[in-house]
This record gives C-alpha cells, structure tokens and sequence, in this order.
C-alpha cells in the first residue's frame, strides 16, 4: 500500500495496520496546545467533565500569548486560568510574559516540535508544525480538553493534495509571497478537509522560517494541514540551537495517491499582497501601487521570525518611514526579539520611525498594540484579512510578505520593495 | 430533534471573526458573546433573531479561527441550527463537539431571508413551509452520529472508557510502548 507522508504519520499514531482517506480515526497525540484564548474553555470543559490530571503533563503546551502582555482585566483573568491550570497539573511547558512567544514561532524554537509527531492545537494556525514534517492540525477548545484526558484525537484522514513548485525564486520572493499565490489560485476552501503537501525543487531549497510561514497559511485555503516532507534543511533546524529533537522522517510513497495535483512556475511570481477581504484576493504587489496606508505590521505566526525581521531591516536601513504611517513591527518570540536587537535589527526600526514590541499576536487579530480606526488601512505580515479582524469592522487589512510590508510604509502606500 | 424557525441568510465563506469578532473574545459567556454575534455584518442580529432562527449559507461557513466562541455566540444569539453548502472543516468539528446542530445540504440558493424552515436533525431532512418544498441533507457519518448521540465529545469519551476494558485517560495512560519522537 503506497502512502503519502500525511497518511504515514497517522498510521503511525494508531493502532490500525492500513489507513485510508476518509477513515475516522482515533489517534495518539505527541503534542497539545493551548493559548490564553483557547485553552480557559477547554480547561472548564476539563474540569466539568470531571477530570483530575492530564495524560501527561509533558505533552501539553501552554502558550499565553494573544491578548499578552494583558491587554485588559478581562484578558488577565483568561492568562491566569492558563497559569493555575499549569501549577495545578504541574505542566512543563508554560510560557510566562518574558519567556512567551505567538506560540508557533515559539514551539518549534524550543524543540517541541518535529518530524513525524501528531500535534492539535487549539488555533488555526496550528498547522504551522508540517513545516518540519509533522501531522499538526487546528482543533477546538472541546478537543483539546479531550486530549489533555485522554491523549488522543479524533481524525478523519484527509485526502492530499499535491502541490509543486519548481524554478528559481525572485528577489524579494519568499514563502509567503508563494503560499498567498496558491490561495489565490485554489481559494479560501481551494483545500477543504484537505492535506496539502508541499513539494518540488522550489521547496526542497527553501529555508525553514518559508516553510514556516507556507504551512502556516495551509488553514487559509481550507486545509486540514499542511505538510513539507522533512529533509537535510529540517535536520539542521531541529538539531541547531539548543535542540535536540530526534523525529522520525517520513516520506511520501512514489505511487501514493492525491485526489489533485497542482504545479507552479515560481520564476513567474512576483511579491504578492492579498486585498481584503479574503487571502484568496492575492496579486502582484506592483497592482496596488495607489492604495495609501496608515500602518504597516511586520510579524504574527507567520512572519514574525528572524528572517523575516533581517529581510525588512534590509528594506528599512537608513530611511525614515512616511510621516502619516505607524510601523509596528512584533518579533515572535523573546529569543528573536533579543537577537534583533543583537543584529541591530531593533535600532533600524525605530530608527525608521517605527515600534519595536514584545512578542504578542498583538493587532493580528485586533487584540492590541495597533488596532485601526474606523477607514483606516493596513498592509500586514499576517495571515488573515477579514473584514474588522485588525480593529473597526470598516477598517481593510492588505496581507504581504516582510519586504513589501516595510517598503510600504516608507513609501505610504502599497510598494514593491525595489521602489524604495 | 426538530427545529422551526426563520431564516436568516448568509453569503459564502463566513469567517469566525464575523461570527464573533476577537474584540469580544475577553469572555467565554455565551450570552454577552451571543450580544455581539454576526454584527460586523448585519447591524443589532442578536436583537433581531428570535430564538430558534435558523441560519442559512453558501458554501466554507466558519472559515478561520479555531475558536469555539463562534459555536458558542451563535448559541448564545438563539439560533437553533446552521444549513450550509459546506463548513470549514475545524467549525464543523467544533459543532459537532459543542453539540450545535449544523447541515449541509447540496444547495442553498433558493432559501430566502424571512422563509420558514423545519429541520429534522434525525431524518437529515428540510422543509421549506413557505415555499413548500423539500431537501436532503448530508447524512452525518456514523462516527459523527455517534458523538452526536452521546451528548458531544466529552461524554462520548466516558462512554468509550467505560465500554473499554484498557484504562485511557482521567490520569491513565493511554500509550503503550508506541514510539516516542524524544
């Protein structure tokens, strides 16, 4: 039986001898996440159906990192049920303001993720971890609690998709610029209950935080995953920096089946940006060049890591950004925001004229730390552009890649990078 | 389970901070969550709907987020059921584990705002009382049915303990010699 990576994990994970896409299983978790969003519900859910103790209190991740450092008193009181439930239960890993980071970024920084494991997480963009060659897929608040019993997860095994890329990337082209092209290509459910795998020599080359961001943004064609088969890039990852993650390396079958398979010529992408109100309205960013901004955010779960902030700095050094427009750049984790300011990443924003923030999801989803006005427009290193998810429901949100972010917000408007 | 109420329609690809925006997401009570449901997109809804409405759309409903508030502002609003072409597929789970009664069905183009539907849950059918006609859902698949029938997830998985002879959960351990990544 030929298998696609997806379908060999899973496999992995029960106990059936043979696996097929449609099948409901039950499977065993190597990972559950939970956020200060999140994780509150799931831990009264817990609580009320009666349960004393985790399955294991090294297997679950607790990440207080959306309305953090708290945006309120309310958002306080959710941080805190994270913090007792973690005292309660004795849980390893919990991340405190200082330590905490948007979790995505942070867990596979700190080796909790690799290749071959089963992650949920109660967050969409939990599908973030196949960038190293996990099955890691977005849950709800009532899985979780689930899974912090019983250690296990429902599933129905997704079909696949295929999707390849081949050729030699641009300049100021990178993950994100190709994920944003495929959900303009398939659309918002273009991957419905789906896998998607990515694959091709395009990817095979493309470093890790690109892998990152492309499986990051999976969920926002609909899929239930998404998935880069684990190779010597991801073997340095893992074993670099402190971590010390072992994994199991699954590939896919020769012969296995997908129910799609799709191809692109990545020497014909441009940068992208996606209009608002759906990731799906992506063009080149060279079609936006009259639409004017009031603020520009570099970081999220998606781009918020180190190459991301060297690439914007790149793009920044030694220019001021336009006086009508707030720059808010969010490192994703406290290790990134240390090492920006290390590289002097840090002084080249605020230099510019920008903000240099603490780890948070901040404004991604209009939490906090840069919430627009009413009419007001942003471009954005994040994943979604829904209408009102940065702030007043009439206010847009253009999503791009780190480059066109920070030209953008020297120039006021929507650039390409080489403009600037 | 049967369910009677007006329609309230919807466009495709209704995404979770339309449902509940993530400004109301300091709270996890479905009532005040159920004050701000769906008002990005249609002014005061939760002052309009009347308990057991039933919401109607096109195709993705609940794209986005992972949050369950989205299942739970709906339930706080009122509304008894969602008919829709398709569900994002982390909605769909999270309806089916909170216990919020969702179909899909193959169309949904010609049920206006305002019509009177009767859904029986049981039978997988739809009637229009005022059109005066039928549809056919989706059967949900027996595993599905069968989370469904217990009451939703949590106490399906008390059943499954109690059916099983191996201990799983409740501080038992549920893995076995299975590979450890680390």
């Amino acid at each position: 039986m030929a298998y696609t990576i997806t379908e060999k994990i899973l496999l992995a994970h029960t106990d059936k001898k043979s696996i097929t896409p449609g099948d409901f299983i039950y499977a065993k978790i190597d990972l559950a996440l939970g956020n200060d969003i999140t994780a509150p519900i799931a831990i009264k859910e817990f609580k009320s159906a009666g349960a004393k103790k985790v399955f294991d209190r090294k297997k679950i991740a607790l990440v207080p990192d959306h309305f953090t450092p708290a945006k309120d008193k309310k958002s306080a009181e959710q941080a805190r049920i994270l913090k007792d439930f973690a005292d309660e239960q004795d849980i390893e890993n919990y991340f405190e303001v200082g330590r905490m980071g948007v979790e995505h970024a942070l867990l596979p920084e700190k080796g909790l993720v690799g290749p071959g494991d089963l992650i949920i997480g109660a967050d969409s963009h939990t599908c973030t971890y196949g960038a190293l060659g996990a099955f890691s897929t977005g849950i709800g608040s009532t899985d979780l609690a689930a899974g912090f019993i019983t250690g296990c997860v429902w599933l129905k095994v997704p079909e696949s998709i295929k999707f390849v890329y081949s050729g030699k990337l641009g300049k100021w082209v990178g993950g994100k610029d190709l994920i944003l092209y495929t959900i303009g290509d398939i659309g918002v459910d273009g991957a419905l209950y789906k896998a998607m795998e990515f694959t091709g020599e395009t990817i095979c080359k493309l470093p890790m935080d690109d892998r990152f961001a492309m499986c990051n943004m999976a969920i926002e064609a609909g899929g239930k995953s998404g998935i880069i088969e684990p190779d010597e890039i991801t073997r340095k990852y893992i074993r670099s920096e402190g971590r010390n993650v072992k994994g199991v390396f699954f590939k896919s079958d020769k012969d296995a089946r997908y129910c799609d398979v799709r191809e692109y010529d990545v020497s014909k992408i441009e940068p992208q940006v996606s209009a608002p109100h759906l990731p799906s309205n992506a063009r080149p960013a060279s079609k936006f060049k009259n639409v004017k901004i009031d603020q520009s955010v570099i970081g999220s779960c998606t781009n918020g890591r180190i190459t991301d902030l060297r690439i914007a700095a790149k793009v920044l050094k030694g220019k001021k950004i336009n006086s009508r427009v707030r720059l808010v750049v969010l490192p994703a984790t406290q290790k990134i925001y240390s090492q920006a300011i290390k590289e002097g990443l840090a002084d080249i924003f605020m230099n510019s004229g920008g903000v240099f923030s603490t780890p948070s999801c901040g404004p991604c989803l209009g939490g906090h730390l840069g919430i627009l006005a009413k009419g007001e427009r942003a471009i954005a290193t994040t994943n979604r552009n829904f209408r009102g998810r940065m702030g007043h429901p009439e206010s847009e949100v253009y999503l791009s890649n780190p480059a066109v972010a920070a030209a953008s917000a020297i120039k006021g408007r929507i650039a390409h990078p080489d403009e600037v | 389970m049967k369910f009677k109420g007006k329609v309230w329609k919807f466009k495709n690809d209704v995404n979770t901070d339309e449902i509940i925006s993530a400004r109301f997401l300091n709270t996890q009570d479905p009532a005040e969550l159920g004050e701000h449901c769906m008002e990005d997109i249609v002014a005061d809804f939760s002052k309009k709907i009347s308990r057991g409405d039933i919401i109607v759309a096109g195709k993705n409903f609940g794209c986005g987020s992972s949050r369950e508030h989205a299942q739970l502002a709906i339930k706080g609003a009122g509304v008894s059921c969602v008919i829709a072409e398709s569900f994002a597929r982390i909605f769909y789970r999270n309806a089916i584990n909170v216990g919020l009664p969702i179909l899909e069905i193959d169309s949904t183009s010609d049920i206006q705002e305002g019509d009177y539907l009767e859904v029986d849950l049981d039978k997988g059918t739809l009637l229009n009382l005022s059109e005066n006609k039928e549809y056919n859902a989706q059967p949900l698949p027996k595993f599905i049915q069968e989370i469904i029938k217990s009451g939703g997830l949590l106490k399906w998985i008390r059943l499954r303990q109690r059916r099983s002879s191996k201990k799983i959960g409740y501080g038992g351990q549920v893995r076995k010699g299975k590979r450890c990544t680390r």
